[in-house]
């Protein structure tokens, strides 16, 4: 035999890293996406197909050249096929069964799915070459290194998960002295791990599992003490470190392709993060760190709240905005998370399509940071059938909306405050933001006058172009839908 | 007592508007205010006594009454000198004053003890457009324009092709994209003509042509829009360039609407009668700045005349010929100056800090309040305004100047270990880095619509971990490490399947409109 197991695996892997690339390069427009989607599966097949060649091949050579790697035990391999009957089985069926307003949730559950497993490869790693090998000082860094990232990243995870599913309220929640806290578990970490590589062999179980408990408790309170309407950004942060984590175990294994694949993953939860915090004016430090709109924030969040505009709301049934939306000629729907709250999408599509054979032209515009996750409202529009050629980003509508005569903000408060731009006092003062004031009318479904997630008040509900329609998301929407079949018949 | 809204009939010849409709007297009422009309008053509106008693106003036989029992008197024109007798100090006057150019009634009303408001000086910012009665009238009027000039123009407007022959659409050329300008190009616009418009503020460029006219420019070094978002007036040499520029398109025109007015000044005379020498007989001038002089050299208040076979119309009713829809506007501006001049707990109460009560306020209780001091000037959204720069530039985003030490710190620490660690180590550590500048690279180009499939896909493609359970299973090791790996090759298996299934999901509902199917 010319080749090795060796030279076969590194060759694969090589070309299931490029083909992981050229699936991230697909999604770069909506054309070559799907295509991109199945680079990767295949890249993933060809992944999982030659390292089980690698592992079952010793079964398969008559006689091993050396005595000492015994191949698997049937064992093994029957934990192996359980393990990707049933994973595979459950993960066809959550992403069969998810809901797309859910997609927050199931994201955030799979990145702390990537955390566990890069912990359980840590320790599995660390057993395996045996408690009393030498690994060597290098190895038992990766090691700590990979279980440490992991761990955070899987309580972190699930926290995150839970705050989007509103298992966990999501107000930010923290101890007393939260930077010093999160000080002394990173500090704690450290003096653990320093006590796991110097240990004597035998001992260095205790520490390790202490690392990762310590790092556990890290990755909750970090999340916990940040807000809902900053998922985007934690989710996106959270996708980063599944990336450092599956890194760090390539590391470990001395497995290229996990290095590659984990970089990749990594770098792209990272760009994520930093394209959120700008729609924010915000920088990654301040998301994380911070505690932005939570109670008794101190400064000019809390002075500008108590002394907020305060001005003439004016309120309009459905039946007066389907009349101003049958004779508008230009109409821009902005929808916030309250539209995924609600599952409003199909309504609002409907809403739209009704307008579009009355001949209204109708646009919708998205906000980087609409919603719980990156794209979150494109993936939801789209599951509404909504044309991804008239959902737009901020950039492309902004110098629109003059030109626009309604304007229907749905479920959506900061990302259209005027105060972001003109108020220097505003807690969200220099935030870029969709400005549908400069729009002839407005039209905002809400609630209540309630603040959004920032805690700021929002001086556009009081301007006098802006008509209030007050009321659940979905019942609004169908009022309206409703309101707008029958007046089109009138005409 | 309520305090009383009283509503005489106008007694300006030809006037036919009436400031209180049968609807909006109902709306003042609920505001708190008794209502009276004098008999008639909106009978050439459109709108008989019993409409207005249907919903609670009183009729009262005469003006005198009115003007005795009122403690608002809520009016269109400029009160005449029969008006001013019956006023009483303390009394208060709405309606359009014009206070600029009326000194003389300014000062008569003064010496009345009267407050009056002007609604032809409401400010001109963003929350007053509801009490923006100037313009709504000036659309009233732009669109009266076009139908007085079809009216008078003996052939078609828009461009027909039929079996008796072929009909040119009819060239329209608007002077000034006011309110008025912009509701005459609409108006002409549905008709069916091909409309250019001209306006010496390179701001209405925009508004002209979303409302489908063609803008003529005009480059001339001195900028044409002075304070509150009208024109102002400009030097000679400016004029006659204008003139000649507009002579040249009023040559190819078969209608004229001009609507160039400037504040308080007379207004600017841009057709020449050389212009109207040169257009087609036959052809219509509607000269909506009449009243002011006319743009026009050869218009007659109020007439239509005739002059080198151009029919030249200068009437200035032009809202009056449309009383019952001038009145309903109108009428609607006036409920939202009371509701905004209705305190709950004071009642009816001029606030001298409120931009609007201030800029409107003429006269308090005789003393004379006008003009009002000049504010900064912070507007938006009005109609005739240019969407000029933002106040304020918004800050730049936070520098992020701990995030770079960070990945110094990390790249340090990652460089140290190069240099000291084994071998095998900086080989990983290339490959790593590698890898990092090319997702960076590549993740850039991926477009913000696709960002949840790339969290997706990135989900299933972490679940690569799987290998390293898969390796760590097949090294014989012990029983612990085992189920372990087992464990983390679960985990990491609903990733892959759960990370891609979902996306292709999600790809599959991103669509095209009527995408023709593969």
């Amino acid at each position: 035999m010319t080749f090795s197991a060796q030279t076969l695996s590194g060759l694969a892997y090589l070309v299931a890293s490029l083909l992981f690339i050229l699936s991230l390069r697909g999604l770069s427009s909506q054309e070559s996406a799907r295509r991109g989607n199945l680079f990767g599966a295949i890249g993933m097949v060809l992944a999982m197909a030659v390292t089980a060649f690698v592992v079952l091949q010793p079964l398969f050579s008559p006689a091993s050249e050396t005595g000492t790697s015994s191949g698997p035990s049937s064992s093994a391999i029957g934990l192996l096929l359980a393990a990707l009957v049933v994973g595979g089985g459950v993960g066809a069926a959550l992403a069969s069964k998810v809901a797309m307003t859910s997609m927050p949730e199931l994201v955030a559950i799979l990145h702390s799915f990537v955390g566990a497993a890069a912990v359980l490869v840590g320790v599995a790693s660390y057993l395996a070459n045996g408690p009393e090998a030498e690994g060597g000082l290098a190895h038992l860094i990766e090691i700590d290194v990979g279980v440490f990232v992991g761990a955070i990243t899987f309580s972190g995870s699930l926290i995150a998960f839970g705050k989007l599913r509103g298992l966990i309220g999501s107000k930010p929640h923290s101890l007393p002295g939260r930077h010093a806290t999160n000080g002394a578990i990173v500090l704690a970490c450290v003096v653990s791990g320093v006590f796991f590589v110097g240990a004597p062999a035998p001992e260095r179980l205790m520490p390790l599992l202490l690392t990762i408990a310590l790092a556990l408790i890290l990755g909750l309170h970090l999340v916990m003490s940040i807000g809902g309407g900053d998922m985007p950004v934690v989710v996106s942060l959270l996708n980063s470190y599944s990336g450092w984590a599956a890194s760090a175990a390539g590391f470990m294994l001395s497995n290229d392709l996990l290095i590659i694949t984990g970089a990749l993953v990594g770098s792209s939860g990272a760009i994520l993060s930093i394209v959120m915090c700008r729609a924010m004016n915000r920088s990654i430090l301040n998301v994380v760190f911070g505690n932005f709109g939570a109670p008794g924030a101190k400064g000019p969040a809390g002075a500008a709240g108590a002394a907020g505009p305060a001005g003439t709301v004016h309120e309009a049934t459905a039946a007066q905005v389907a009349e101003l939306l049958s004779a508008a000629r230009s109409v821009v729907i902005v929808p916030g998370y309250g539209l995924a709250v609600a599952q409003a999408q199909y309504l609002v599509h409907e809403i739209s399509s009704q307008l579009e054979r009355q001949g209204v032209k109708v646009l919708y515009a998205i906000h980087p940071v609409a919603g719980r996750l990156p794209g979150h409202m494109n993936v939801l529009l789209a599951e509404a059938n909504v044309s991804y050629e008239i959902v737009k980003e901020m950039d492309e509508v902004n110098e629109d909306f003059p030109r626009t005569d309604v304007v229907l903000v749905i479920g959506a408060n900061d990302i259209v405050n005027p105060s972001a731009l003109d108020d220097p006092q505003s807690p969200i003062y220099g935030m870029p933001v969709l400005e549908v004031w400069k729009a002839a009318r407005v039209v905002m479904l809400k609630r209540g006058l309630a603040a959004g997630y920032a805690g700021v008040d929002n001086p556009l509900v009081y301007r006098d172009n802006t008509l209030m329609l007050f009321g659940d998301a979905k019942q609004s929407v169908a009022h309206l839908l409703n309101a707008l079949g029958s007046s089109s018949h009138a005409a | 007592m309520a305090t009383t809204l009283g509503v005489p009939k106008e007694v300006f010849p030809g006037e036919k508007r009436v400031a209180t409709t049968p609807e909006s007297a109902q709306k003042l009422r609920k505001l708190g205010y008794d209502v009276i009309v004098q008999a008639g008053a909106g009978e050439s509106a459109g709108y008989a006594d019993a409409q207005y008693q249907e919903v609670g106003a009183r009729i009262v036989p005469d003006a005198s009454g009115v003007w005795k029992e009122g403690d608002i008197i809520l009016k269109v024109r400029q009160p005449e000198a029969s008006e001013i007798e019956l006023m009483r100090p303390g009394q208060t006057l709405i309606g359009f004053l014009w206070p600029a150019h009326s000194k003389e009634l300014v000062a008569k009303l003064a010496a009345r003890k009267i407050t009056a408001l002007a609604m032809d000086a409401v400010p001109r910012i963003t929350r007053s457009q509801r009490m923006d009665a100037l313009s709504a009238m000036a659309n009233v009027a732009g669109y009266r324009a076009v139908v007085e000039a079809a009216h008078h123009f003996s052939r078609f407007f828009p461009g027909q092709v039929t079996a008796a022959g072929r009909a040119r659409p009819a060239q329209v050329l608007v002077l000034g994209a006011g309110v008025a300008g912009l509701a005459a190009l609409a108006a002409a616009k549905s008709l069916g003509a091909t409309v250019k418009a001209f306006d010496t503020r390179a701001a209405s460029r925009e508004q002209v042509e979303s409302l489908g006219g063609t803008f003529i420019p005009f480059d001339f070094q001195e900028a044409g829009e002075g304070e509150g978002g009208y024109a102002k007036q400009m030097s000679d040499a400016y004029l006659a360039a204008e003139q000649a520029l507009i002579a040249q398109h009023a040559k190819q025109a078969d209608i004229v609407i001009s609507t160039a007015l400037i504040p308080g000044k007379p207004a600017p005379q841009l057709i020449t009668s050389g212009a109207v020498v040169s257009m087609a007989s036959g052809s219509v001038i509607v000269d909506m700045a009449a009243e002011q002089g006319g743009n026009c050299a050869l218009t007659e208040r109020d007439q239509v005349v005739e002059r080198f076979g151009v029919k030249i119309i200068g009437f200035t009713d032009l809202v009056s010929r449309m009383a019952r829809q001038s009145s309903d506007l109108y009428a609607t501006t006036l409920l939202h100056l009371l509701e905004s001049l209705t305190h709950k707990d004071k009642g009816f109460h001029i606030d001298l800090e409120d931009e609007i009560h201030r800029g409107m306020l003429v006269l308090k209780e005789g003393e004379l309040m006008w003009p009002p001091p000049k504010r900064p000037e912070i507007r938006a959204g009005a109609p005739t305004a240019h969407p000029g720069a933002p106040k304020h530039a918004p800050p730049p985003p936070p520098s992020g100047h701990g995030g770079r030490v960070l990945l110094a710190v990390v790249a340090g620490l990652l460089g140290l270990a190069g240099l000291f660690g084994p071998a095998t180590f900086l080989q990983h550590l290339t490959v790593f880095l590698l890898a990092c500048v090319v997702g960076w690279h590549v993740i850039w180009n991926v477009t913000a619509a696709l960002h949840t499939p790339l969290m997706s896909v990135t989900n299933a493609i972490s679940g690569i971990i799987l290998v390293g359970g898969m390796l760590i299973l097949g090294t014989g090791s012990g029983w612990a490490a085992q189920v372990l790996s087992a464990a983390a090759v679960l985990l990491a298996t609903i990733n892959v399947a759960g990370g891609f299934l979902v996306t292709q999901r999600m790809l599959k509902m991103f669509r095209r409109e009527e995408a023709p199917h593969k």
